[in-house]
C-alpha cells in the first residue's frame, strides 16, 4: 500500500474532521483535526490501518494547548502526526489508553507537565514527580503577553 | 484474602547501576503485580533544550544516555535536517553509520555481560566487558572520547575518519567477530542458560503492538520493525544487511537477536569503510545558515530500539518544543506483561531483558512486610536468590 492511497482513504473517512493537511515529504504528514474526533481517528489508525503509536508531544502556544500524536506505518516508513488544538483555559481530550497501553504513560506525563486533562484515563496519576512537586503548577506551561 | 509482600528492586539498581524503583507485589515466590516509579532526579532536558541553540543541544541530548550516547544526537540531527531540508554528504553518512554501529556493538556486549552477571555467570560478564573495551578505544581514537563522542552536528559530523585509522578499525572488528563467535557459542549451547531464559518473560506479538515496544524487544517477538530499514537514514540504504528477528519472545530470544545483530553491525561497518574509501574527496559537513520555521520528526535505531525526537522550530536559533522519547520509555512498560506470574528469581532477568536504561540517581530502599513491618530482603539478597537458582540448575543438569 502506498502513501497516497493511505492518505486518500483517511481523508475520505474523516473528511469533516480535518482542518488542515500538510505533506512535508513522502514520509512525513501532519494532519490537523478536530479534537473530538481523536478516538475515532486513533481507532481507525491502530486497529484498521495497522499504525503503531510512537508517542505524543504536547506544547503550549498562543493558540492554546497543542498535541501531536505521532503514528508510524513501519512498512513504508511513514510518520503521521495527528495534530489537535485544545482549549486555552480548559484543555481536555479523550484518553487513548483504554485502546492501547502505549499511550498510558505519556498521557500521565502530559497531564503532569502541562495540565491537560485526559478524560476516562484508567489511572491519571503523576508519572515523574510523585510526591515532590506542587499541585497545580505545570512546568511546561508558558506565559504569553 | 491472600497476603502480598512488597519487594522493591531499586531505587538504585544493584546491577545496572541506574535509578529505577520496581515494586514487586508477591505472593510467596510468585510476582502478582508490578509498579514502577521514576523521576527521582528528573533533569528537565526537554525544557532545557528550549533555552539552547541547535548546536548546543547536541551536547545536551548526548548526555541523556551514558551507554548509547550517540543515538539521541542521531535522531535530533535527523529531525533538524528534516526541518531545514538538508541532505548531508555521503562521506558524512558513512561516518555517522559507523559510529552508530560501533555503538550498537559495545552496547550489546554490555548487555550480554550484565545478563550473564544477573544469572550468576560472572565469566560471561568478565569476557563480554573485556571484549567491549577495544570498541571504546576505537571511539577514543576516532573522537577523542570513550563515551559522549560529540561527533554530530547539523549538516554532518565534526571529525573525519582518516585513512590511517581504517586498518585499526578493521583489526578490532576482526577480533570482535571471533569473540562474538565464542560468546554466541557459550550462550546458545549452555543448558543452564537455556533453562534460565527459555520460556521466561515472554512477550507476545500482541503485547508488543499494544505497548508499542521497539527494538530488539519487539524483534525477539517476531515484530520486524527497525528504523534503519523502515525509514532509512544516514548510510543504511547504501549498504546490505538484514533485520534479525526471533519468534519466541522470551529472554533467550532477546539474547539471540542481540548477539546476531552484532554480526550485522560488523558487516555494516565493513561496507561503510569501503564506502568511505570511494568518497575520499567528500566533505564531512555542509554549512548550515539557519533553521527555518517548521516541524521535524526525527528517529534513529538505538541499540535498545527507536529513539524519537520531535522538534518544532519558529525560525529562531532554539526550538519552541523538543520532545524526546527514548526506547526504554515504551519497553519498560511491558514489564507488566513479562513479569507477572513468574518467580522473583526469574523476574530479575526478565526486567533486564529489554536492556532498560533508566538514567540518574535514586534513593535507597529496603523491603518490609506490609503488615508486620519486618525487614525482608535487600538488593543483594535478591541477586543471591537469582544466583542460587542458577546454581541449583547447574547441579541438576
Amino acid at each position: 500500500m502506498n502513501i497516497e492511497s493511505i492518505i486518500e482513504k483517511f481523508k475520505a473517512k474523516f473528511n469533516s474532521d480535518i482542518l488542515e493537511t500538510v505533506m512535508k515529504n513522502q514520509k512525513r504528514i501532519i494532519i490537523t483535526m478536530r479534537s473530538d474526533s481523536i478516538i475515532n481517528v486513533a481507532t481507525y489508525l491502530f486497529k484498521t490501518a495497522g499504525f503503531r503509536f510512537i508517542i505524543a508531544s504536547a506544547l503550549h502556544t498562543k493558540k492554546g494547548f497543542e498535541i501531536h500524536y505521532h503514528f508510524s506505518k513501519d512498512s513504508i516508513g511513514l510518520i503521521l502526526n495527528i495534530h489537535v488544538i485544545l482549549d486555552k483555559d480548559n484543555p481536555q481530550i479523550e484518553s487513548l489508553s483504554n485502546m492501547f497501553n502505549a499511550s498510558n504513560w505519556i498521557e500521565r506525563e502530559m497531564h503532569e507537565l502541562l495540565g491537560i486533562n485526559f478524560l476516562n484515563h484508567p489511572n491519571q496519576e503523576k508519572l515523574i514527580s510523585e510526591g515532590n512537586w506542587a499541585e497545580g503548577i505545570y512546568p511546561l506551561r508558558k506565559e504569553f503577553k | 484474602m491472600s497476603k502480598k509482600t512488597l519487594i522493591p528492586i531499586g531505587p538504585y539498581h544493584p546491577l545496572q547501576e541506574e535509578p529505577e524503583l520496581f515494586k514487586l507485589y508477591c505472593e510467596g515466590e510468585i510476582v502478582k503485580d508490578i509498579k514502577w516509579e521514576t523521576g527521582y532526579n528528573h533533569r528537565g532536558i526537554e525544557k532545557l533544550s528550549e533555552s539552547k541553540t541547535y548546536e548546543q543541544i547536541f551536547f545536551l541530548v548526548e548526555r541523556i544516555c551514558g551507554i548509547c550516547s550517540n543515538s539521541h544526537p542521531f535522531a535530533f540531527a535527523n529531525a533538524v535536517e528534516e526541518i531545514a531540508d538538508i541532505e548531508i554528504t555521503n562521506r558524512a553518512k558513512y561516518i555517522r553509520s559507523i559510529i552508530g554501529e560501533l555503538e550498537r556493538i559495545h552496547s550489546h556486549l554490555l548487555w550480554v555481560g550484565l545478563a550473564g552477571h544477573f544469572l550468576g555467570y560472572n565469566t560471561v560478564f568478565m569476557w563480554a566487558w573485556k571484549y567491549r573495551e577495544p570498541v571504546l578505544d576505537l571511539f577514543e581514537m576516532i573522537s577523542g572520547n570513550r563515551n559522549s563522542y560529540a561527533m554530530f552536528k547539523v549538516g554532518g559530523v565534526r571529525r573525519d575518519i582518516e585513512d590511517i585509522k581504517v586498518p585499526v578499525i578493521r583489526k578490532v572488528l576482526d577480533d570482535i567477530k571471533k569473540k562474538t563467535d565464542l560468546l554466541t557459542g557459550a550462550v546458545m549451547d549452555d543448558p543452564v542458560i537455556h533453562a534460565r531464559t527459555k520460556g521466561v518473560g515472554i512477550l507476545t506479538k500482541q503485547d508488543i503492538i499494544d505497548y508499542g515496544a521497539v527494538g530488539p524487544t519487539a524483534r525477539a517477538s517476531g515484530v520486524a520493525i527497525d528504523v534503519r530499514k523502515d525509514d532509512p537514514y544516514a548510510a543504511y540504504p547504501l549498504v546490505n544487511w538484514k533485520v534479525i528477528t526471533a519468534e519466541a519472545g522470551d529472554v533467550f530470544a532477546k539474547a539471540e537477536v542481540r548477539l546476531l545483530e552484532m554480526y550485522e553491525s560488523i558487516s555494516i561497518i565493513e561496507q561503510c569503510l569501503q564506502g568511505l574509501n570511494k568518497e575520499k574527496e567528500g566533505d564531512i559537513a555542509i554549512k548550515v545558515k539557519e533553521i527555518p520555521e517548521g516541524i521535524g520528526n526525527g528517529r534513529a535505531e538505538a541499540p535498545r530500539g527507536e529513539v524519537f525526537h520531535f522538534v518544532q522550530s519558529d525560525g529562531s536559533n532554539s526550538p519552541v518544543r523538543h520532545k524526546i522519547r527514548a526506547p526504554s520509555y515504551v519497553n519498560i512498560a511491558t514489564f507488566k506483561k513479562s513479569c507477572i506470574g513468574q518467580t522473583i528469581a526469574d523476574a530479575t532477568i526478565s526486567l533486564a531483558a529489554v536492556d532498560p536504561c533508566y538514567c540518574c540517581t535514586e534513593r535507597m530502599a529496603v523491603a518490609y512486610d506490609l503488615e508486620s513491618g519486618i525487614k525482608l530482603m535487600n538488593a543483594n539478597e535478591l541477586i543471591n536468590e537469582s544466583v542460587r537458582r542458577t546454581n541449583e540448575l547447574k547441579k541438576t543438569s
